[in-house]
């Protein structure tokens, strides 16, 4: 038997063995009590109590959302699907935001050892700081919650990617750039022809961890402004206390952003090269 | 039908008379042209008539004297003039709306005035409070009064501020404390708002959780961390002077925590919270949870305290004075729909769904009806659990600006009076009211009594001085 084939049989065995435990270890909330007092009715004892749903109960609950994903009950129920687009429109949004800034502002204090150390400290402070963080600020000065959520992407997702062009850019190797020196090749054209596509494997590796932590943002920032978007799926279903839909999309976040993150590497494998 | 008399009367060569000279068709066969400018729609019939009347008036109806008039001073100056002491658009709106109203079928029909904008979106955050801004939407109250409303869902108070400060809400749910903090600028930025009806009374409670069960004597919480949902709450203010007057100063004996409502239940059950005063359905959720019992309702604190308010931006109401005559209709309608408790069983059931409120209709249907379990086995019949009524008194926002001051929320003096009336719309609650119909009391001003003391709205400051437990 081949490797992958090994990996895949384990992996899907693992998969039984979480779902066999996890249905020995959860509880279905049911209280079907009979014959109540009136005080044990008001107190629910006929209805489900909240729980941590098993997965069977939360695959029931996918294979019901997943059927019907666009569905419109009004502002504050919208189907998965339609939650899902509004979350990954406003990651690419601030997203793409941070790359059209990110890629040529590396790309300079990569050119110049003496910028990429007088910025290092000040990128320092401002990448770690929590989207939550961001968020009051935001919403303070920008006065819109979708601008705002779309801001705070930015303004976490822009750093990796700032450092890792500007990194990439510097250690491009000394040879290539003697190269086109002795072909007497403008900055222009070297910066084009040479420092890019030597700089690209890495400034790739920047985009996917930006990417990542994006969709982390994402779900952050939406359960703080409300509205739209996965993040505030949760938190409605949290208010409830709803935990199957809860775990549900907890799992439609890691696909997302499984996928997200696939899709970035897949197009990285086109700019890598072999020395 | 001599519509010429309804010709343009800032126009020299128009003829506005019917004399002996009239050149008009009615008046003449020949085919004289002097129509020039009539007006088509009825609406504009209506215009030019208040027009025409207006000039018509100034020259004493000589026609003549006006045609002349403005020959010399201009079209366009006359016109000036005449609108900066006339509000000539203002007039014929007026005279427009009665007309439809007389057409429509009395003026208690709505819908009839021109409304500046239809589609609105007001914030609310899940609790039993917002029932008459919920429910008048799946109710169809905004819908009566011509309005197309989205009901928002919002996190917590602080989102609903910002939003609301934002303009991406136009009228927002907030608590009735809030509109006076935020117009003095207290922790916000300071912007004019006012507060033209409370939402409801009474309907909050002190919630512990189980382990405390024995311990319901306030003066065994000495360290105990409680969930208010803001700090410009009436459940801050209420859990404060509860406390208080227990020898409990909660500035430093007891935590208080700021924790949006919809995670209290949450909080409890993780033990991060010994209780809450909250709003409901959460004390209640708390109950079928199984997580913690009812100490108390908050109105053996203060029978018929206010708690969350409909508000909006002086702004809003000034730019769209017929949308916001509107919407205070509906809400004023909805507010008192609710307070008849034989519809309340109704209301739990529309504002149950995700959508809305997102609980078990048995939860909210126990607030609603005030038969509920206090999760220490007993069944309490308590049909003023919550109340709902708009009626802003000043006194309120008065009593409110003093708890504000007495635990350190406001530093400097403040002249409560004036700012509880800048605020609190009560005046123009009370006409609506009367307007839809119902009773409204005629002071603005009342006694009240919490926890068996009186507080008089005259005296403010001595009030505030009166406690010993405060923030010197």
């Amino acid at each position: 038997m081949s490797e992958t084939k090994k990996s895949i049989l384990l992996s899907i065995g693992l998969l039984f063995v979480f779902i066999i435990i996890g249905e020995l270890i959860t509880g279905d909330g049911a209280r079907n009590k009979q014959n109540m007092t009136e005080y044990e009715k008001l107190m629910g004892m006929g209805e489900t109590q909240a729980h941590v749903p098993g997965p069977i109960e939360v695959f029931k609950l996918a294979v019901k959302e997943l059927s019907n994903p666009f569905y419109d009950n009004g502002p504050n129920d919208k189907g998965i699907g339609t939650q899902l687009f509004f979350s990954i429109l406003r990651v690419m949004a601030g997203y793409f935001l941070s790359v059209i800034i990110a890629i040529p502002i590396g790309f300079l204090i990569g050119m110049s050892p003496l910028f990429y150390k007088a910025l290092q400290p000040y990128i320092q402070i401002l990448k770690p700081i929590s989207p939550l963080a961001w968020m009051p600020l935001a919403l303070f000065v920008i006065k819109d919650s979708i601008m705002s959520s779309i801001f705070v992407i930015f303004i976490c997702s822009i750093w990796p990617m700032l450092i890792n062009t500007a990194f990439g850019v510097m250690s491009v190797k000394k040879d290539f750039l003697n190269v086109g020196k002795t072909l007497e090749m403008s900055n222009v054209k070297m910066a084009f022809t040479i420092i890019l596509p030597a700089a690209l494997p890495t400034i790739f590796t920047g985009l996917r961890i930006s990417m990542g932590i994006s969709w982390l943002v994402i779900v952050a920032a939406e359960m703080l402004v409300g509205g739209t978007g996965i993040g505030y799926y949760v938190w409605n279903e949290w208010n409830n206390l709803d935990l199957a839909s809860v775990v549900f999309s907890i799992l439609m976040i890691g696909i997302v952003g499984m996928f997200l993150d696939s899709m970035i590497s897949f197009i990285s494998k086109y700019f890598n090269y072999q020395e | 039908m001599p519509v010429n008399s309804l010709d343009d009367p800032f126009n020299e060569d128009s003829d506005l008379s019917h004399g002996a000279g009239c050149g008009c068709k009615a008046c003449h066969s020949e085919n004289v042209s002097m129509v020039q400018n009539l007006p088509s729609s009825d609406e504009e019939i209506v215009n030019r008539f208040v027009e025409t009347s207006i000039v018509k008036s100034l020259f004493n109806g000589n026609d003549m004297q006006r045609r002349n008039f403005i020959k010399t001073v201009g079209a366009g100056t006359f016109r000036a003039a005449l609108l900066s002491i006339i509000p000539l658009g203002a007039l014929q709106a007026c005279v427009n709306d009665t007309k439809k109203k007389v057409e429509s079928g009395g003026a208690t029909k709505m819908g009839a005035s021109k409304l500046e904008k239809t589609k609105l979106n007001i914030g609310f955050v899940p609790i039993t409070c917002a029932t008459p801004i919920i429910m008048s939407k799946p109710m169809g109250f905004y819908e009566k009064y011509g309005l197309d409303v989205d009901v928002i869902k919002t996190a917590g108070w602080a989102v609903a501020r910002d939003k609301s400060l934002n303009k991406e809400y136009d009228a927002s749910h907030m608590l009735t404390p809030m509109p006076l903090a935020m117009t003095m600028g207290a922790g916000s930025t300071s912007a004019n708002y006012i507060m033209p009806a409370v939402e409801n009374i009474n309907g909050q409670a002190i919630c512990l959780h189980n382990k405390h069960k024995n311990k319901r004597d306030p003066k065994m919480w000495k360290g105990f961390k409680f969930g208010v949902p803001f700090e410009y709450s009436m459940h801050n203010f209420l859990l404060r002077y509860y406390v208080a007057e227990f020898g409990l100063d909660p500035d430093k004996d007891i935590q208080i925590r700021v924790v949006p409502p919809p995670e209290m239940v949450a909080n409890l059950k993780a033990g991060n919270l010994d209780g809450y005063l909250s709003p409901d359905p959460f004390n209640q959720r708390a109950v079928y949870e199984g997580v913690g019992f009812l100490h108390m309702l908050t109105k053996e604190i203060w029978e018929g305290h206010p708690c969350c308010a409909f508000a909006c931006s002086e702004e809003f109401a000034t730019k769209n004075p017929n949308t916001y005559a509107a919407l205070f209709s509906a809400i004023i309608d909805a507010t008192n729909y609710s307070s008849k408790h034989e519809n309340r069983a109704a209301i739990s059931e529309a504002i149950a769904p995700k959508n809305y409120l997102n609980q078990p209709a048995s939860v909210i249907n126990q607030v609603l009806t005030g038969k509920y379990a206090d999760g220490l086995g007993n069944v309490l019949n308590e049909p003023n659990r919550i109340g709902f009524d708009p009626f802003p008194w000043h006194s309120m926002g008065v009593w409110i600006l003093t708890q504000m001051k007495r635990w350190g929320y406001v530093k400097k003096d403040i002249d409560y009076k004036k700012i509880a009336e800048q605020v609190y719309l009560a005046a123009e609650c009370g006409a609506k009211m009367k307007e839809l119909g119902y009773d409204a009391p005629s002071a603005t001003y009342k006694k009240h009594v919490i926890m068996g003391k009186e507080f008089d709205p005259n005296f403010p400051e001595d009030y505030v001085k009166s406690f010993d437990i405060r923030v010197k």
